[in-house]
């Protein structure tokens, strides 16, 4: 019991302080409130189409920006893409590197838009040691008997 | 649980994890929930066939009694989607006369004001900022019981009736009254004030 107590309070400290510092907002919190019995996995879930997605589209604009000319029409969309998945998710961060990203994409600046692809990309790196620590702290407490806290 | 309480509503959404989200949302509010990628997968789900680019409002696709082929309480919609976005899914449901019963909602990342007014003036219900919440859902079942009742009633004359009784200004400004203490969504709208991101 009292090795439950130690990992739930871990779990509480970390996840607060992905909070504080201004990884993850309120929209996660509210993606771990919809995850009930009937979901268990949900939170995982999202996350990993989340990563698989982020990928993709950072891909996407890392060729886009290599090209003689730059389609930024195009690296925009994949931008857009991104900033709505981030917001979706609670990745606050990665957002807002995005609504950088998307000026400089108007603004048509190669140079900006490499320097924020280059922070997009370690941001979500970032997160996801971050989440993928945090999923980890939900598994050793459910797999110890213990139930997930519920953050407020 | 009673049979009223079972209201399909149909999401349409380009991005998976937006997909992933509004059905745990819609699941998590009771209600039944069917999918799709696209607008022209939600015509195609709701019955509607634009063969020669037409829509032709008189026979859906199978039978003549004007139903679509499942039920559909609701469409809720994002904004920005490639090819049909979801202004021209709104206002190809309600230019057909088989759908243009069903209440529509749109769904946006991006706060713009004129965006807002087009979407509501063209007949949507209600118009909601990404990322939705639980909260916005209780929005959407009175506009789905509304639905239930008219279909009990002659269709035709009961909108008729309710459009004059009801000014769509009128109609917008008591939904924005209403909604003004919950969200920021159309306070923008009504101060005039351009985009705020």
């Amino acid at each position: 019991m009292d090795v439950v107590n130690q990992m739930q309070r871990q779990f509480v400290d970390y996840s607060t302080s992905l909070h504080r510092e201004g990884i993850l907002d309120d929209q996660f919190t509210q993606l771990q409130k919809l995850q009930d019995e009937n979901s268990p996995d949900f939170v995982v879930e999202v996350a990993s189409l989340f990563f698989e997605d982020c990928e993709k589209l950072i891909n996407n604009m890392a060729r886009a920006l290599e090209q003689q000319g730059v389609d930024f029409k195009q690296v925009d969309a994949s931008v857009h893409q991104l900033k709505g998945s981030s917001s979706s998710i609670g990745a606050v961060q990665v957002k807002n590197v995005c609504i950088a990203f998307r000026s400089f994409c108007e603004a048509q600046n190669r140079e900006g838009c490499l320097r924020c692809l280059q922070q997009v990309t370690h941001e979500y790196s970032l997160l996801k040691n971050k989440l993928q620590t945090l999923f980890r702290l939900e598994q050793q407490i459910l797999a110890a008997g213990g139930s997930i806290p519920v953050i407020e | 649980m009673a049979a009223d309480s079972e209201f399909h509503v149909l999401a349409v959404d380009d991005s998976i994890i937006d997909r992933k989200l509004i059905e745990r949302l819609l699941k998590t509010s009771s209600f039944q929930v069917t999918t799709v990628d696209s607008g022209s997968k939600a015509l195609e789900f709701l019955g509607l066939h634009e063969d020669d680019g037409i829509i032709n409002t008189n026979t859906p696709s199978v039978s003549p009694n004007n139903h679509q082929e499942v039920e559909v309480n609701l469409v809720i919609t994002d904004y920005c989607m490639p090819g049909m976005t979801g202004y021209d899914l709104l206002k190809k449901i309600k230019e057909s006369s088989s759908l243009k019963n069903i209440p529509v909602v749109i769904m946006s990342s991006e706060n713009v004001p004129s965006r807002i007014s087009r979407c509501l003036e063209e007949g949507a219900e209600e118009f909601l900022l990404k990322p939705v919440r639980l909260s916005d859902l209780n929005k959407l079942r009175p506009h789905m019981l509304k639905t239930k009742i008219k279909d009990h009633q002659e269709p035709e004359k009961q909108d008729k009736e309710e459009k004059q009784q009801q000014p769509q200004s009128n109609n917008n400004n008591r939904k924005a009254m209403e909604e003004g203490i919950s969200t920021e969504k159309i306070r923008p709208r009504l101060n005039g004030i351009t985009a705020m991101v």
